[in-house]
């Protein structure tokens, strides 16, 4: 990394990372990742495999036992002002409206009330909720919710979203509508996403790249890179070349099972 | 809402229906009203005796408002302060058990020895009874908070102080209106047993317990149960504020204030 000219520092790069929890348990082993700028990685694999505390690894939320985790050059703690992390559940406060919610990062960080409305608002419409900019959480779907929750990520103009199983809550509909509309913001904004998913279709239809893991203790099994086309839409799920991706990851996260 | 009215009607023959009995009994029997008044009597009582009662009403209800005023403020403190250091909390929160298991009748008589008797003596009595619900249930409200809200709000850079007051406080409205519903119940009980001990400084004139042990010792029976039915409207009264001061707080977003309106 050192060594390493001041252009090509890759945006997220983890080096011989081990986590191991205070019961000594091993989550993860070892891994060296990197990620580059405008990515789309996800990472697979059995329950164990340590999906979740990579993330947490990269936020900085979790300290690593071995090894280094880099964001864009630094401590994942300096980098944390553009990176966003989107939790399992919309983690939205429930006695907030839905604006309130999104505006909470910027709340924080003591902005003025109307650069604050107005980013609101941008990305309420960004994800099809000003009609609910209003209501509190309890009274709005599990996709609402969510999309509340991206939002509120987007606000601060994230370079990095780490995505940590969004959307396994949902109905199948809800998580295919809300993929593609991912995909979509992710095709404008440009992010480096690192992403949590149990789905090997939504590892496919999402990703420039798996990363597939095996479990106990957690360490990298496959990558592999997906060659679908871009724009993804509705009917690349119903493609030859769709079907053919989801059938050679699922080999491949089924050797890890069975290993 | 044509049988909410039902039920209203049916409450009102009930109630008429016991009175009516009780006064049977009592005129039938011919039950002298310094043993057991009749509801008539009691009326009477009541109507007569009706400033004297107010008067002593107010002084319970100020002891009994101050107390529960008093513990809130120090008991959401005290929660605070066990939120924010664990150690604290492992250290000193045993001893909050022992508010609530102390014979508040055993050491009303100490406070007044301290404090002298009079409101102020039986303002601390009830803040004692009502402080260890407050800081048991706030405290609880306050230390369990989804771990992945406090996450979110690392990622944000927050202060402790941010997470304490936009997380953590408003986590434990719920639980914080749940101890006082409580207090607000043993409040009144705490003014009148205060009362009992140190209810005034001048012969004849207190809150509703140093009224009532006085008409007992005068054996104005009807006039006691005068006393005993405004102790209870007191006892009403606290709890309906509350339950509106959080239904007021709550019903918009909480699920236990769930309404037709949502979804």
């Amino acid at each position: 990394m050192v060594t390493e000219s001041k252009g090509t520092i890759p945006e997220i790069a983890l080096e011989g990372v081990t986590k191991r929890f205070r019961n000594a348990a091993v989550a993860v082993e070892n891994i060296s990742i990197t990620v580059e700028r405008g990515e789309f990685v996800t990472f697979l694999g059995p329950s164990g495999c340590g999906k979740s505390t990579l993330l947490k690894l990269v936020s900085g939320l979790s300290p690593v036992s071995e090894g280094t985790v880099r964001v864009n050059g630094m401590t994942p703690e300096s980098a944390r002002a553009f990176v966003s992390f989107i939790f399992q559940d919309a983690t939205l406060l429930p006695w907030r409206t839905v604006e309130t919610n999104v505006g909470l990062g910027m709340e924080l960080e003591h902005a003025a009330r109307p650069a604050r409305k107005e980013r609101v608002a941008q990305m309420l419409d960004l994800v099809g909720l000003s009609h609910v900019a209003r209501r509190y959480p309890r009274q709005l779907s599990g996709g609402m919710k969510m999309r509340a929750s991206i939002a509120r990520a987007l606000v601060s103009r994230p370079r990095i979203l780490l995505m940590d199983e969004p959307f396994a809550a949902l109905d199948e509909m809800a998580r295919d509508r809300l993929n593609e509309e991912l995909l979509r913001l992710y095709s404008e904004q440009k992010w480096t996403v690192l992403f949590v998913t149990h789905s090997v279709a939504e590892a496919v239809f999402l990703s420039t790249r798996i990363v597939i893991l095996a479990a106990h203790p957690g360490r990298v099994a496959h990558e592999i890179k997906v060659d679908l086309p871009w724009p993804r839409t509705a009917e690349t799920r119903e493609s030859k070349a769709f079907e053919e991706e989801v059938t050679r990851a699922s080999r491949m996260l089924r050797g890890v099972y069975q290993g | 809402m044509k049988r909410q009215g039902l039920l209203a009607i049916n409450s009102v023959i009930v109630l008429a229906c016991i009175l009516s009995l009780w006064q049977a009994v009592v005129s039938l029997n011919h039950v002298p009203p310094y043993i057991l008044p009749g509801p008539l009597a009691v009326a009477h009582a009541l109507h007569d005796g009706f400033s004297s009662l107010l008067k002593s009403l107010l002084i319970t209800t100020e002891e009994a408002a101050g107390g529960l005023a008093a513990s809130i403020i120090a008991g959401v403190a005290a929660a605070m302060v066990f939120a924010q250091w664990r150690w604290l909390r492992q250290l000193l929160y045993p001893y909050t058990i022992l508010l609530q298991t102390v014979p508040i009748v055993a050491i009303a008589p100490l406070i007044i020895n301290w404090a002298g008797a009079g409101i102020l003596s039986v303002t601390i009595v009830t803040f004692i009874i009502c402080l260890a619900p407050i800081i048991a249930n706030t405290t609880q409200g306050l230390i369990s908070v989804d771990e992945n809200l406090i996450h979110l709000f690392l990622m944000y850079k927050a202060t402790p102080a941010q997470v304490l007051f936009k997380l953590r406080l408003p986590n434990a409205l719920p639980n914080l209106f749940t101890g006082i519903r409580i207090s607000a119940g043993i409040s009144v009980i705490g003014g009148i047993t205060g009362e009992l001990f140190a209810g005034s400084t001048r012969v004849g004139e207190g809150g509703l317990g140093y009224a009532i042990l006085y008409a007992n010792a005068q054996m104005e029976t009807s006039y006691l149960f005068a006393l005993v039915f405004a102790a209870t409207v007191l006892g009403f009264g606290f709890f309906f504020i509350v339950m509106f001061l959080e239904w007021l707080a709550l019903h918009n977003w909480h699920e236990s204030k769930r309404s037709h309106a949502a979804e």
